[in-house]
């Protein structure tokens, strides 16, 4: 089996798995929903079958055992009971490490989860809601397979052995179509099948049969009345075909097929399978599976086209030709264009995001004997994948937080008053630029005095210094502080909030948190949209060109020589009243050019001061692809990435944040020289 | 897949009793590089000083709208730099940093050809008489009068990596 087959499996696998997660949640809220049952059944199944495909025998074999169980749900012998559904949410997690690592050793933990598995529906059993007494059912299946059906690895006797499988089979092998010996290509298949089943399963059990090879077969599934069906067999006068032990069957009439309709409340009743199959076939198919490299290098390669188009126009608009000028806008708006669509490939909603915390709010609750609710609003906002990718592990910490930290147990909140069902609510909306994520709990929210008891006792503040409410709350963010009076398995551990909060920031990124006593804590993430452009603001400084993130761009202006001289000392300027103080990026990038008559400063804004940043030209607005700096220069946190310019130069773009802290170093390494 | 790995791990003399390289000179010197690993010979391009970057990798350049550093191997060497003249070319080569192949750009004075170079013929570099940094060296190679020097760019870069801080101040004097 080639790697790249595998790594197929792997990613539909994966898929899979999420979506019986997912129907595993629902499960625990509409326990009821045959739909939702069905649907992981199914999900199992396939696993199952083609994890033994792949070679995936652990797999398969694990998830058999699950299947078997769960075919008891579906049947509706046992209920979905909230234990029954976590043991399976377990033996999903287990499923996901076979499948991730087929040659590790897992038997021991697999066996414990499948007794955990058994007990519980074990537990389950009598409370059935309606177990319909098996009902006996006669079906006809005639299918063929495509004559290249060999080649795909299909095994027509694994079929029918699985058909045998679900009840009394009575096999008869349609040759009609086998051609003379000298023309039989030996790879080719030509054999047709019509099998007179018995069996009290359900259409579905004999669709799911043929669930891998369906697309490219003739299969016609009818049902026969239990009672006549022996009297069709026992006629012997049917096709010429016959096949030794076999039987054969005269072709049944449509009309007598339709009224057995399978009378099991728990298989999906005829008319819905029979819709099902035929969307199926009939549905064309509406998304396309790219690996996300290759969309990264079509990204590169518009990022070149709108650089090389800027030249074009560079070039068209210094001479004379209007036609070339013509045909330069006409490339200038459909690269835009494409850029533009590029940049929407990429858009994936949060609810990809947000699904993955249900399964961890349900763990959260079973860990801490909490009873939390998660609700989620907002899901179909977009953001660029990598940003998502890389939000995963600050939210887990932020929801861990809020579940272990913030809310409080069923006590505590009834003698607060409170309802005992804890909140955590998950929200994502657009602004401008910007993807707002917000974790909202209702729980007790921070304690001031035990931040600040904790920040004192680190020696982050002084004792009893003055501080602002949100600069105490800042504290949090500090590394290694924790407020947690002991340190559980969830959090505490001390290396949660400054993580997140770098997480955050090398996403260009800005976290918020609110607080307020007895009512819960907010805690806000503002994520730019994508990370593969920025709007900036290009100046020169020296030779040297640099992108200043426009988001952290307040306001320019000209630093006249007069001041420049005057605040030889000092390095500040009045602004409407306020001083501002200011770096020259010249001195500090070593430039060793003389400054300029007019240098100007941009007045930018850390989030918690403003600053000025001295350069020698504002060349204008420049929107541009970010490309990574390499590990090389991975060292240097001033420049969080570099861009080429329309000239086909490189400018690096600043870290604001990074720089001001730098500027800051060197001028008190000044101050100590002297 | 395999051959992807041969580029990105410098190939050595494992196996091989000859070996493929690219010949080009530094201050005079002349040296060589595993040809399988080469991506591009190029012309000078702008380069874009990044500060505070030291002297090795002291800037940046666009190759074929990808940004990367731009290392000058004389640095690691401790040989001066002289101004660039007409036969200067950049060698961009594939290396792995921290496990990431990573496309680096190599001043050098002067290309001269790809050739074959003798695994009877290298010797390991001499544990004296010799000024540059010996684990920097993969060997020397004699051919006609003269040796040619294999750089082992894998360490030089990983130090380089470790180090964080240019490797001048230790090489120079």
């Amino acid at each position: 089996m080639s790697d790249e087959a595998i790594a197929v499996f792997q990613v539909e696998a994966r898929e899979n798995l999420e979506l019986i997660e997912q129907g595993l949640l629902d499960l625990l809220d509409r326990p009821e929903d045959r739909d939702l049952v069905d649907a992981v059944f199914r999900g199992l199944h396939t696993l199952k079958g083609s994890g033994s495909m792949f070679g995936f025998d652990a797999l398969a074999g694990f998830t058999h055992h699950c299947e078997t169980a769960f075919d008891r749900v579906r049947k509706g012998e046992v209920a979905a009971t909230t234990d029954l559904v976590s043991a399976v949410l377990a033996a999903r997690d287990h499923m996901r490490r076979l499948m991730e690592d087929p040659t590790g050793d897992h038997g021991a933990a697999g066996d414990v989860l499948l007794a955990d598995l058994e007990r519980a529906v074990r537990e389950a059993d009598g409370n059935a809601p309606v177990a319909a007494a098996p009902v006996q059912t006669a079906w006809r299946i005639r299918f063929d397979l495509p004559s290249h059906a060999f080649k795909n690895g299909t095994n027509p006797l694994a079929l029918l052995a699985e058909l045998r499988d679900l009840g009394e089979a009575r096999v008869v092998a349609d040759v009609s179509r086998v051609p003379p010996l000298s023309q039989i290509e030996p790879t080719d298949h030509y054999l047709a099948w019509d099998v007179t089943l018995t069996t009290d399963q359900g259409r579905g059990a004999i669709e799911d049969v043929f669930i891998f090879v369906m697309d490219e077969m003739n299969l016609s599934i009818e049902a026969l009345d239990a009672s006549n069906a022996d009297a069709v067999v026992a006629d012997q006068t049917g096709p010429a075909e016959v096949v030794a032990e076999g039987p054969s069957i005269l072709p049944q009439a449509a009309a007598p097929a339709q009224v057995a309709a399978p009378v099991q409340s728990s298989a999906p009743t005829a008319p819905d399978a029979a819709e099902a199959g035929v969307a199926k076939t009939a549905k064309p198919s509406e998304s396309v599976r790219v690996p996300a490299d290759r969309l990264d290098e079509l990204m590169d390669r518009v990022g070149e086209l709108v650089i090389a188009q800027s030249r074009l126009s560079q070039i068209a608009n210094s001479g004379v030709d209007t036609a070339l000028r013509a045909v330069s806008e006409e490339i200038e708006r459909l690269s835009g264009e494409l850029r533009d669509t590029m940049m929407v490939l990429r858009m994936v909603p949060v609810a990809t995001l947000f699904g993955r915390f249900r399964r961890l709010v349900h763990d959260l609750a079973r860990e801490t004997g909490k009873v939390i609710e998660l609700s989620t609003d907002g899901e179909t906002t977009e953001i660029d994948k990598t940003v998502i990718e890389r939000l995963a592990d600050p939210l887990v910490h932020l929801i861990r937080n809020a579940a272990d930290h913030g809310l409080e147990t069923a006590e505590d909140r009834a003698a607060a008053g409170k309802p005992a069902t804890g909140r955590i609510r998950l929200s994502a909306h657009q602004s401008g630029g910007e993807v707002v994520i917000t974790i909202r709990d209702d729980g007790r929210g921070i304690d001031r005095d035990r931040v600040r008891a904790k920040a004192e006792a680190q020696g982050l503040i002084e004792p009893g210094a003055a501080l602002s409410d949100h600069d105490l709350l800042q504290m949090i963010f500090h590394p290694g502080f924790s407020t947690a009076a002991a340190v559980t398995n969830l959090s505490g551990r001390g290396v949660g909030m400054d993580v997140v909060k770098r997480t955050i920031e090398a996403l260009r990124g800005s976290i918020d948190i609110a607080s307020r006593p007895g009512e819960g804590s907010e805690v806000s993430l503002r994520i730019p949209l994508t990370l593969a452009i920025i709007d900036g603001l290009l100046v020169r400084v020296g030779q040297g060109r640099y992108v200043i993130p426009l988001g952290a761009v307040e306001e320019c202006l000209e630093l006249s020589l007069d001041e420049d001289l005057r605040s030889r000392g000092r390095s500040f300027i009045s602004l409407r009243n306020s001083l501002v103080p200011y770096l020259r990026l010249r001195e500090m990038f070593e430039t060793g050019t003389p400054p300029e008559l007019h240098q100007k400063v941009v007045v930018v804004s850390t989030g918690t001061e403003r600053i000025g940043l001295v350069v020698d030209q504002i060349i204008g607005d420049h929107q541009t692809v970010i490309k990574s700096m390499s590990k090389l220069h991975s060292g240097l946190p001033t420049f969080s990435g570099a861009t080429i310019l329309g000239d086909g130069g490189v400018a690096l773009i600043l870290d604001v944040g990074h720089l001001v802290a730098k500027g800051q170093q060197q001028e008190a390494q000044m101050r100590e020289a002297i | 897949m395999s051959t992807q790995a041969e580029i990105t791990t410098a190939p050595g003399w494992t196996g091989a009793e000859q070996v493929e390289v690219l010949t080009f000179e530094l201050n005079g010197e002349l040296f060589a590089l595993h040809a399988v690993g080469v991506q591009e010979i190029m012309d000078l391009a702008p380069e874009t000083v990044v500060p505070g970057a030291g002297a090795f990798a002291g800037a940046v350049i666009n190759f074929r709208g990808k940004v990367i550093p731009l290392s000058d191997l004389r640095v690691a060497f401790g040989l001066e730099r002289g101004a660039a003249t007409i036969d200067s070319r950049i060698v961009v080569i594939e290396i792995e940093l921290a496990g990431e192949p990573t496309l680096v750009g190599l001043r050098t004075d002067k290309v001269h050809e790809v050739t074959t170079l003798a695994r009877a013929d290298s010797e390991a570099p001499p544990s004296v008489g010799m000024r540059w940094r010996p684990e920097f060296i993969q060997c020397l190679v004699k051919r006609g009068g003269e040796f040619i020097v294999v750089p082992d760019l894998q360490a030089i870069f990983n130090q380089q990596q470790d180090a964080r801080q240019p490797v001048t101040s230790a090489t120079r004097h």
